[in-house]
């Protein structure tokens, strides 16, 4: 068999390339030698997010983004952070120019070659520590990206304090070696107005890229960005738009703005060490050899978070080593009895004042102000471990207001505080959701699909290491305790939610009740007047009187399930939900959503019987008026337990009467 | 105030012709309804009394009407009387109930529509009360009622809850159905002889109580009732009525109220025993039982009504191959054919009737229905002299 393939190949050979000599290890060893990171990457750029150019542009706007709201953040300074973007016409249609600028502790001189010229160059992949950025490659990138497709350096401005000058620095990145050459730098006299706060950085970068609208675009981005970030202030000059194309100025466009929520910066995460649970034989192997420590006893107390002395002897001892043995006598052999011991000793989890969550109150602020709904649940879960590594999941959703009412559900993403744009059906989060059974909760389902309302899910990772399916940070990996701790807090938003879709509905019907009882007194106390021709005006206030009655009755008594609605409601007094104030103009009755019109039915007919039984235990609060589903009652009054008549949105009784009366 | 003057109007038009006097007939039906009514007046006003007490109670009250159901459940079957009466249940239409609000607001709009009526003695369609009580709700877009059939049901209920007869609240139906025969009426005053009517007939007017329709001279030895104006006009263009010298009716379909209480009346004033031509399928059947014993509808007017000793004559499940008719004049039988004459044979004034039982039965094992005018294929007249002669002759009818 082979005989022949052999032939085969010497018969194909032979009539072409006689000359070609076959390659010896010698020839070939010539040809190899160390790929630099930088080649790498810019070989396979859409490992990075540089695929395509509309995702290039974003990713570069997030990357210069992420960097900056960490640096304010670490220097303890209120991001301030303004993102322009200009569309270069003039050297073509795909050319812009993006400068983002921020406010924070700036960059001393002599690292700015390394951070934006060096790619896995950073702080933050040493250390276990929540922050936006992991790795150190990604401004880099965008600098390499820019340079790549237009030729044209970065510029990187940096003022680090007020009496300090800043410098100018021009760079251009030598993939081979990995490294910058700066092009040409300029020292800014110190009383510079480029940086109000006395200190910054500002980079600008030209790169090829499609500037469009919509989903997963450079807005969205920083939307949602306010939205997990309410402590920053956002400026957005987009690219000038207008008919004069060949007029590059035709009309500058409006600076969009996204205000700060609160006031206040988050608390700073702190750096741990690893956990013991979370590190693999390798690791350790590796972290053997590099420990300063001499004995394993110190090696895992101060190389390891969670081992105290006991613990670390209890390791020792199940390794059948001591505490006092010398780590450079620990071998392969004891280094597997090792690892093996640490599973098996039970270790207190890592500590999480190493992550700083949203939180649910800030959270809620951010939804209010990016979204508008009706109704805000956030739930923000007890910290969790995946591989040794604490992460903590935040869930919120949204509902109602101007969310569309027809399609399906939208989730955003974050990780770190960073929206997560692509890859949605590869995210755990996405998968959290769809496992969710929003059906429960009133929303409509489809099998394997996400719930259908006006809804949009939120859900945010922080993590000191959030494990990415890819270095271009789109998409959670699926480890079961993370999904796990999505799917709770998801639940735990899915069960307020329900509440509150069961009342709205609730409170629909009870005013489509009202309406109708009130729509037909009038008729009733005229027709009485005909019969009995006595005055009909005192058995309309009477009844009128009585209707009201009767649906505030029914407003306060039960909820779906049977239980009592008490004065004091639970959603109210629950701190992560937010329940919009109805105003009058909002009175449009909301849609319900369709799928739970079989299950309604049902429910309805339930709370009748039991309002019949448990009845007329004095109604409870006033409600908004006749028609309107308004889920605004005047809660104090409700808790005070005063009977309030809403008498502002009704028709004002005699003139109703008498206006018809013949 | 248009009443006066039209009344004025009329007054100097007959003057002029100087014709006799109708307006002083006008002047005395009315005068004679307005007289008759008190009792119906009362009723309303005390309903109405009743909602507005309940209304201005202290502690809030919730107005309420009670009203006899009127469903099967609530029908009985009077054995020795042979007709159906209506049970002691009610239902209670509440204000505050949802889904009875608009009712309960109905029912006392048509109660002062009813009131107004016998206040000034005049009487309305059902569709006059519908538009005399249609106007959109202050307020709102919405109108009193959606359409007539809604009136009208509510007007039923309203018969019924004050134990009213339909005339007595001054409101009638459309007048359906016809007659013809050997009798002379005194409708309204007016004398009609049943023989001189043309190909027309008489048109039954729906209310046929004895203060309107009064029985004059009469030769008929019976009644026939037939279906429908089709095999009406059959019979009266063959002069059957005169052959055989009895009266003939038609209900066009099933029979409204005036033409039942006209039988009624023929029957038990008169004396004259009723034979029914129906269509052989369930609803010629339920034609029958509902002269017969009175509907479940109308359960409570079946003493005023209802026909015990009314016969069937036919068309019979048997016909088809006693008079070898052709397979033409088949119409299959559908599922809700056969729904209903189960639901027809389990009624309890049929349940103990074998041979309705075996007449049921045997249209169902042939399987499809037969209407009057089956035997039209045999001959044009065939019907008139040949199949209901026999019947007749051969007393061969069902009971």
């Amino acid at each position: 068999m082979s005989a022949t393939l052999e032939m085969d190949g010497a018969r194909a050979r032979k009539p072409g390339t006689k000359t070609r000599s076959r390659a010896t290890a010698e020839s070939m060893a010539s040809q190899q030698r160390e790929i630099s990171v930088s080649e790498f990457f810019a070989k396979n750029r859409h490992l990075l997010g540089f695929d395509n150019p509309r995702k290039a542009l974003l990713t570069a706007v997030k990357e210069a983004v992420d960097n900056a709201l960490d640096a304010c953040e670490e220097g303890g300074v209120l991001p301030d952070i303004r993102v322009e973007l200009e569309h270069l016409r003039e050297s073509g249609e795909g050319r812009y120019r993006l400068a983002i600028q921020d406010n924070g502790p700036g960059i001393v001189r002599r690292q700015i070659e390394n951070i934006f010229g060096k790619l896995l160059y950073g702080s933050k992949f040493h250390r276990l520590k929540m922050s936006r950025g992991q790795q150190g490659i990604g401004i880099s990138a965008a600098g390499m990206y820019g340079l790549m497709t237009t030729g044209k350096p970065v510029m990187i401005i940096s003022k680090t304090a007020r009496s300090k000058p800043a410098h100018e620095v021009v760079l251009k990145m030598d993939t081979s070696k990995n490294k910058a050459e700066v092009v040409s730098e300029t020292e800014h006299p110190e009383d510079d107005a480029l940086f109000p706060d006395g200190h910054g950085t500002r980079v600008v970068i030209e790169l090829e890229g499609k500037y469009m609208k919509g989903r997963a675009s450079v807005d969205e981005y920083l939307e949602l960005t306010a939205i997990a970030n309410p402590h920053a202030r956002i400026t957005f000059v987009p690219p000038a738009t207008g008919a004069g194309a060949e007029n590059a100025d035709a009309s500058p466009a409006t600076p969009i703005v996204f205000e700060r929520a609160v006031d206040e910066l988050p608390p700073e995460a702190q750096e741990i060490q690893p956990h013991p649970h979370g590190i693999e034989l390798g690791t350790l192997i590796q972290m053997l050899e590099r420990t300063e420590s001499t004995q394993l006893g110190a090696f895992f107390k101060n190389d390891f978070c969670r081992v105290g002395p006991k613990v670390a002897k209890e390791i020792c001892a199940e390794a059948g080593l001591t505490d006092r043995t010398w780590v450079k006598q620990v071998g392969h052999a004891e280094a597997e009895r090792l690892y093996k011991a640490v599973q098996g000793v039970k270790i207190m989890a890592p500590p999480t004042d190493c992550l700083s969550p949203i939180g649910a109150k800030v959270l809620l602020k951010g939804l209010e102000k990016g979204l508008k709904p009706d109704f805000i649940a956030v739930s923000s879960r007890p910290p969790g471990v995946y591989r040794g590594r604490p992460f903590l999941i935040e869930a919120g959703v949204a509902f109602g207001g101007d969310l569309p009412a027809d399609e399906s559900a939208r989730v955003h993403r974050f990780a770190n505080r960073v929206p997560l744009q692509y890859q949605q059906a590869a995210c755990a989060s996405f998968k959290a959701v769809i496992e969710t059974d929003w059906k429960r909760y009133g929303l409509q389902q489809p099998r394997g699909a996400l719930p259908v309302g006006p809804l949009v899910v939120v859900i945010h990772m922080a993590s000191v290491w959030v494990p990415f399916t890819s270095e271009s940070k789109e998409a959670i990996a699926d480890y079961d305790e993370i999904r796990k701790e999505m799917r709770l807090a998801l639940m735990e938003c899915g069960r307020k939610l329900g509440t509150y879709v069961r009342r709205r509905q609730r409170m629909k019907r009870e005013g489509e009740r009202r309406s109708v009882f009130e729509r037909y007194i009038g008729e009733i106390a005229k027709s009485c007047e005909r019969i009995t021709g006595k005055p009909g005006q005192p058995v309309y206030d009477a009844l009128l009187r009585m209707a009201q009655s009767k649906t505030e009755e029914a407003d306060a008594v039960l909820d779906e399930e049977g239980k009592r609605i008490g004065r004091a409601d639970p959603l109210e007094r629950d701190e992560g939900v937010y329940i919009r104030e109805r105003t009058d103009d909002d009175d449009a009755p909301v849609e319900a959503p369709k799928g739970a019109g079989v299950k309604k039915g049902k429910r309805v007919k339930v709370v009748k019987k039991k309002r019949v039984k448990t009845g007329s235990s004095g109604g409870a609060g006033g409600s908004s008026g006749a028609g309107g589903a308004g889920p605004a009652p005047k809660r104090d009054a409700k808790r005070a337990g005063a009977r309030v008549v809403n008498k502002k949105k009704r028709p004002d009784s005699p003139g109703l009467f008498q206006n018809d009366a013949d | 105030m248009a009443k006066k003057k039209r009344i004025v109007r009329k007054k100097a038009a007959s003057g002029t012709k100087g014709g006799p006097p109708t307006r002083d007939r006008a002047a005395d039906a009315v005068r004679a309804r307005r007289a008759g009514s008190g009792k119906t007046i009362e009723r309303i006003v005390g309903m109405g009394e009743r909602v507005v007490e309940v209304s201005l109670s202290p502690r809030g009250g919730d107005p309420s009407l009670e009203i006899p159901t009127r469903t099967l459940s609530n029908t009985r079957y009077n054995k020795s009387k042979r007709t159906l009466e209506m049970g002691k249940a009610t239902q209670t239409r509440n204000l505050f109930n949802v889904n009875q609000a608009k009712k309960f607001m109905q029912s006392l709009l048509l109660a002062a529509g009813c009131k107004d009526l016998a206040e000034e003695g005049k009487t309305l369609s059902l569709r006059g009360m519908y538009y005399r009580s249609l106007h959109t709700i202050a307020g709102t877009k919405e109108k009193t009622f959606a359409d007539q059939s809604e009136s009208d049901t509510i007007l039923e209920d309203l018969e019924v809850s004050l134990g009213a007869l339909r005339e007595e609240l001054h409101v009638f139906a459309k007048k359906r159905g016809t007659m013809v025969g050997n009798i002379t009426i005194e409708d309204s005053g007016d004398e009609i002889d049943c023989r001189r009517m043309g190909s027309g007939g008489y048109a039954i007017p729906s209310i046929c109580e004895p203060d309107v329709v009064k029985f004059g001279k009469c030769d008929a030895k019976f009644v026939l009732h037939v279906e429908k104006d089709t095999v009406w006009s059959r019979f009266n263009e063959d002069r059957f009525w005169e052959k055989h010298n009895c009266i003939l009716t038609e209900g066009s379909g099933q029979p409204p109220r005036g033409v039942r209480r006209l039988l009624h009346r023929l029957h038990h004033e008169l004396k004259l025993p009723v034979y029914c031509l129906l269509d052989c399928d369930p609803w010629g059947h339920y034609i029958y039982s509902v002269i017969k014993q009175g509907s479940i509808n109308l359960a409570y007017e079946s003493q005023r009504m209802a026909i015990p000793d009314a016969k069937f004559l036919g068309i019979r499940a048997i016909d088809y191959s006693r008079y070898d008719l052709s397979d033409d004049v088949q119409i299959e039988l559908n599922d809700k054919d056969t729904a209903r004459a189960k639901q027809i044979a389990a009624y309890p004034w049929f349940r103990d009737n074998r041979a309705w039982q075996r007449e049921i039965k045997a249209m169902l094992d042939n399987g499809f229905k037969m209407e009057v005018e089956s035997l039209i294929t045999k001959d044009i007249s065939y019907v008139t002299e040949v199949y209901v002669p026999d019947r007749l002759s051969s007393k061969d009818w069902l009971d």
